[in-house]
């Protein structure tokens, strides 16, 4: 893939300028009848939501004190690790986006909400809502292609350090939260030089994640195996296990949302003075849904609309699925690729890019049964070979 | 060397609230990021230490378009004195809505509830749905009960009502609790007709009984009483305490006679209506903790104006998704840009929370930054 601007077939280029206001319109049409028509049964349904996980996580957590018992322990952790899941997906992702804003209820809003995550509230807003729900799958703007250690387009130069980033992506997948923690806190630019390490901006926002971080990590690693007596060690590994479970979970899910093959990437230059319809279009062609049940729907915090959710990130997320035929209509009739397949589908597209793009370009395409031998000794000619060898031989496959 | 002023016993918290506070410490630790009330809140809403709120036990008509509702408190109500109002909290198609209604019930109530009373207005979003669809077992938000329509802790000798409509009700409280410690009392009450008398027949009773001297004007057959008629009715009028209620109009006009025979000082006055809003196109914008005023035109985001006059503001993706921009808005009316939505700060200024970015000026307005 390469950003859009430099295909071959720009998908969107049979589409006029006014083609593109016209989308506009209607996506604005379709938001304003939700936001219309939201009401009681709204409301109804975010209080049950999260009445439900709170009491299944009070359960979870109880039936853990007894977690020495090998029944208590899965049927505990299997809890938790639902409830956690919950909790940061349909939950607080929603209602850090203002979805829930509306019912002016200030135990469940955008500015009051804090969640079971190391990030802050306050640091994941700005770079997710803020940055990246604004530049969605901009290179070099929206850093959430990649979290800035990834080589996520072809465009990006290759270098033997990337071979890694299958491991790095698993790795980053098992320890998501502290992943994105790091990520908010734009940790990798931060502590480059001096200066920026001594900001006190940046010192302030360090100290608020190591405070959040502190008090999760107590609770779950500390307060309740200690409250758990005698059962400690199997407390301690069940919410060990929980969060891993809610992180691999939660971080499958996200690279769903804009990873698998066929997501578009744009130039920087490309939206300069974007319209608001051009902006829509971003965002049609930068996501991708999961299909599934009802319940995969409520797992992922409905980010299995993708599509829907980052053309309307503050509709609230039960809508999504009663507007997703009209969105779909509209890519229909405008000619433009709406991607939705089963969780499993997207999860191995989205593998399979990290995996080629690991690779340099082209080689992973160009390997068959009959060349692997000589494709591996040019891989690993590359690999410790230096810059001069690496373009010689790059000019040579292209 | 320095001397260290031994600390005085009583300044200490005593054990038990220390240890309270330590246990709610551990608790927090045990929950967060939420607190322990976030979990407690599912199980028991009115319990002590919750945010205050109460719940919906009855609703009595009282006439075609009033009713009063019977609200069990939490357990962290305080006493409160006859005359008083207090804020509810309650959500409509799942917007949560604040409104001041009077407290109507006698003190001490056997079962610890208390009563608001309620006439429904036209097109009144909250007096519509608490009259007419309010459920028993709805729970609600609530405030302590405040206000100084109230009697002076020494009874005046002699009392003047002057209410209209559901201006009945602070009174109404009042009277209920305090009638016979009032040796004599006027009450002057307008009302459409006498079926619209909100309470009517319980004044007419306390009328017969002789506690009360009722003058009922029915304003559909016998129209307006001015200040100057009811200064008729009541020759002694000037000797008299007077405690009114009703619409501005009725107020001003009150206020206005009573100055004029030099009077002022004896009469009390409560209003239910929030000033009249200057809906028109863009307005004064003012920063409450900034001091800076601002000229905003209708098709100008507050948050751009804010900022070309200097104020540091909260800002986000200046499109209206990330809310990264919401200030509350603690007066006046703004414009959402995207659906010319107009949203209005209710009543005492609830700090409805706004997104700047997407907002224009409705006339003059407050917010909070």
């Amino acid at each position: 893939m390469t950003v859009l601007q430099k295909k071959p077939d720009n998908p969107i280029e049979h589409l006029s300028p006014e083609d593109i206001e016209l989308i506009g319109k209607e996506l604005d049409t379709i938001r304003q009848e939700v936001r219309d028509s939201l009401g009681e049964d709204d409301a109804k349904y975010i209080r049950t939501v999260i009445d439900v996980q709170r009491k299944l996580e009070l359960g979870s957590r109880a039936v853990l004190l007894f977690s020495k018992f090998p029944p208590a322990w899965l049927i505990g952790t299997a809890g938790l690790s639902v409830a956690k899941i919950l909790e940061n997906m349909e939950i607080g992702h929603n209602i850090l986006h203002g979805q829930w804003d509306w019912m002016r209820d200030p135990k469940i809003h955008s500015t009051t909400w804090e969640w079971d995550m190391a990030s802050p509230a306050e640091q994941w807003k700005h770079s997710h809502n803020e940055l990246h729900h604004t530049y969605t799958n901009v290179i070099g703007k929206d850093n959430d292609l990649g979290y800035g250690i990834m080589r996520v387009d072809e465009d990006q130069k290759w270098h033997p350090m990337y071979l890694a980033q299958p491991v790095w992506n698993f790795i980053n997948a098992c320890f998501f939260e502290y992943g994105i923690a790091a990520y908010d806190l734009e940790l990798g630019k931060n502590l480059a030089t001096k200066k920026r390490r001594n900001d006190p901006k940046f010192r302030a926002a360090a100290k608020q994640v190591l405070k959040k971080i502190r008090n999760q990590a107590a609770k779950d690693y500390v307060v309740h195996p200690l409250l758990s007596g005698p059962s400690f060690l199997p407390t301690l590994a069940a919410n060990f296990t929980a969060n891993v479970v809610r992180n691999l979970w939660s971080h499958s899910v996200i690279m769903c949302g804009h990873f698998p093959e066929g997501v578009e990437t744009f130039e920087k230059t490309s939206i300069d003075g974007e319209t608001r319809g051009e902006w829509y279009v971003r965002q049609m062609l930068g996501s991708a849904n999961i299909s599934g049940s009802k319940a995969m729907h409520l797992m992922t915090g409905n980010l299995s609309h993708q599509v829907e959710h980052h053309l309307f990130p503050d509709i609230p997320s039960n809508r999504y699925a009663e507007i997703a035929p009209r969105v779909k209509d509209i890519f229909d009739r405008y000619g433009l690729t709406y991607h939705s397949a089963p969780l499993y589908k997207q999860v191995g597209s989205a593998w399979h890019k990290v995996i080629r793009l690991s690779l340099p370009n082209g080689w992973l395409a160009e390997t068959t049964p009959k060349n692997a031998p000589a494709q591996v000794v040019k891989l690993v000619r590359m690999t410790t070979g230096g810059k001069k060898v690496r373009r010689e031989l790059m000019r040579a496959a292209a | 060397m320095t001397a260290t002023a031994p600390r005085p016993a009583a300044a200490r918290p005593p054990a038990r609230k220390a240890l309270r506070d330590r246990v709610f410490k551990f608790a927090e630790l045990v929950t967060t990021p939420l607190l322990p009330v976030d979990y407690l809140d599912l199980f028991d809403p009115l319990r002590s230490g919750a945010a205050l709120r109460g719940r919906i036990e009855a609703v009595h008509r009282e006439t075609r378009d009033a009713a009063s509702i019977v609200i069990r408190p939490g357990r962290d109500w305080l006493p409160y004195v006859p005359g008083q109002y207090v804020r509810i909290g309650i959500d409509i198609d799942g917007v949560r809505q604040w409104r001041a209604y009077s407290i109507t019930s006698v003190l001490d109530r056997a079962d610890g509830c208390f009563t608001i009373t309620v006439k429904a207005i036209p097109s009144g979003k909250v007096s519509n749905h608490l009259v007419h669809r309010a459920k028993p077992g709805t729970i609600i938000q609530l405030d302590q009960a405040t206000g100084e329509f109230c009697l002076p802790e020494q009874v005046p000798a002699k009392a003047l009502f002057v209410t209209a409509g559901s201006g009945i009700t602070p009174v109404m409280g009042i009277l209920r609790n305090s009638v016979d410690q009032l040796a004599d009392t006027v009450l002057v009450h307008s009302a459409p007709t006498a079926e619209d008398v909100v309470f009517g027949e319980e004044l007419r009773r306390m009328a017969a009984e002789g506690r009360i001297r009722l003058i009922e004007q029915h304003t559909d057959s016998a129209g307006m009483l001015d200040a100057r008629s009811i200064a008729e009715l009541v020759p002694d009028l000037h000797e008299r305490a007077t405690w009114a209620c009703g619409p501005v109009g009725m107020l001003e006009a009150l206020e206005e006679h009573w100055a004029s025979v030099g009077i002022a000082d004896r009469l009390y006055t409560e209003r239910f209506r929030p000033r009249v809003l200057v809906t028109g196109e863009g307005g004064t914008v003012a920063f409450t903790k900034n001091g800076t005023t601002v000229e905003a035109d209708g098709a100008t985001p507050i948050l751009d104006a804010a900022e070309e006059a200097g104020v540091l503001m909260p800002s986000g993706c200046r499109m209206g998704i990330c809310y990264g921009c919401v200030l509350p808005l603690r007066e006046g009316a703004v414009r959402d840009l995207r659906n010319g939505e107009i949203t209005t700060a209710e009543d005492v200024g609830d700090g409805v929370l706004i997104q700047t970015c997407v907002s224009a000026a409705a006339g003059a307005c407050a917010i909070d930054h």
